[in-house]
């Protein structure tokens, strides 16, 4: 068993890309937020679309903060990497 | 294989050449001074926001010099853009009366912010100064101070306290709780997070740009002049992208000051 973890240990310990595998983990949330808020936003303005601007502002105010984790896992790998 | 330090056109090489990809990383980001004076290297991302910033306040100086009853054309876009911030954002959050004294800033932070962004497309110059932290670390410190200030100035030292942290008495046993993560989240991550998205944005979108550009020039070297096209392609799209992020990201730093400043002020229930 501690064979196979020191294997596991010693290959990742080549890999500089795992910065690029944490991105990819990363953006797997804000991927299915960002999809949630502008379907309910589509929906919203398909429901009343004299509120337009209302629904698109806060439609980019919440893109904003869901796409601030995706983007906060992209420049962690440039923080910690060598 | 080349160093992965040099900047790509610096080496003469191609795909099947026998040397790498010259990748953009974190070098791609750090400048050698244009000149030194007194000390301080003056270098080209500073060179940039001089620029940008006499770029704003010439036109702004332009617009409103002699300004008409009946607006000339330039006169009718500075009053646009100012417009813009002070309807669409500052009365949208703080209101008509608490909201006007607020617009200068808000309305020279958005165009600030929006300028710094766009030389990331400006031919020749092409770097977002905005990615260098500093600069959306700065503005999102000013903002801070600003919204700190207000809110103790507003409602004293104990009150002050109780707006930051969300004391509410009618919360019950959940109180503690709130108590703890309202402190957090106003007093350590709001700050953090208003300057790391738009820099992080503005270093990705950056990023992008530089791959795609420079796959584009490595791949010219026999088959690769196909995929050549389509990764110039891709730059294209990628700067049209860009151009959209860059508005936005402007928008939405503003539109995150004016709210902070909005519950900063905010009654206390």
């Amino acid at each position: 068993m501690s064979a196979a973890l020191q294997n596991i240990a010693a290959v990742t310990g080549d890999l500089k890309a795992l910065g690029s595998i944490g991105y990819g983990l990363a953006a797997i949330g804000p991927g299915v937020g960002v999809g949630i808020i502008f379907g309910n936003g589509t929906q919203a303005l398909a429901r009343q679309p004299e509120a337009a601007g209302l629904i698109r502002a806060n439609q980019i105010l919440g893109f904003a903060f869901c796409e601030a984790l995706a983007l906060i896992g992209i420049v962690m790998p440039f923080v910690y990497g060598s | 294989m080349s160093d992965v330090t040099t900047l790509a056109f610096e080496t003469d090489c191609h795909i099947f050449d026998g040397c790498g990809f010259p990748a953009p990383g974190l070098h791609s980001f750090v400048f050698e001074p244009l000149f030194t004076v007194g000390g301080i290297d003056f270098n080209k991302p500073m060179l940039l926001a001089l620029l940008g910033t006499l770029a704003i306040v010439g036109f702004f100086w332009a617009a409103f010099n002699k300004p008409k009853v009946v607006p000339g054309k330039l006169q009718l876009v500075g009053e646009a853009g100012y417009d813009f911030v002070r309807r669409g954002i500052v009365y949208e959050t703080l209101g008509k009366k608490v909201g006007e004294k607020y617009v200068p800033f808000m309305v020279s932070l958005f165009f600030f912010v929006w300028m710094m962004n766009l030389w990331s497309i400006i031919p020749i110059a092409q770097f977002p100064v905005t990615s260098i932290i500093a600069f959306p670390a700065g503005l999102a410190a000013i903002v801070y101070i600003m919204w700190m200030y207000l809110t103790f100035k507003k409602h004293g030292f104990v009150g002050g306290w109780k707006n930051v942290t969300g004391y509410d008495k009618s919360l019950g046993p959940i109180l503690p709780l709130v108590v703890v993560l309202e402190f957090f989240s106003n007093v350590l991550v709001r700050p953090f997070t208003h300057a790391v998205r738009l820099f992080a944005n503005m270093f990705a979108g950056h990023l992008l740009l530089l791959m795609f550009t420079i796959a584009s020039w490595y791949l010219l070297n026999d088959i690769g002049i196909a995929y050549a096209g389509v990764s110039f392609v891709m730059t294209i799209a990628m700067t049209a992208f860009e151009l959209f992020i860059q508005a936005v990201q402007a928008y939405v730093f503003v539109l995150l000051a004016c709210t902070y400043v909005q519950g900063a002020l905010a009654e206390h229930h």
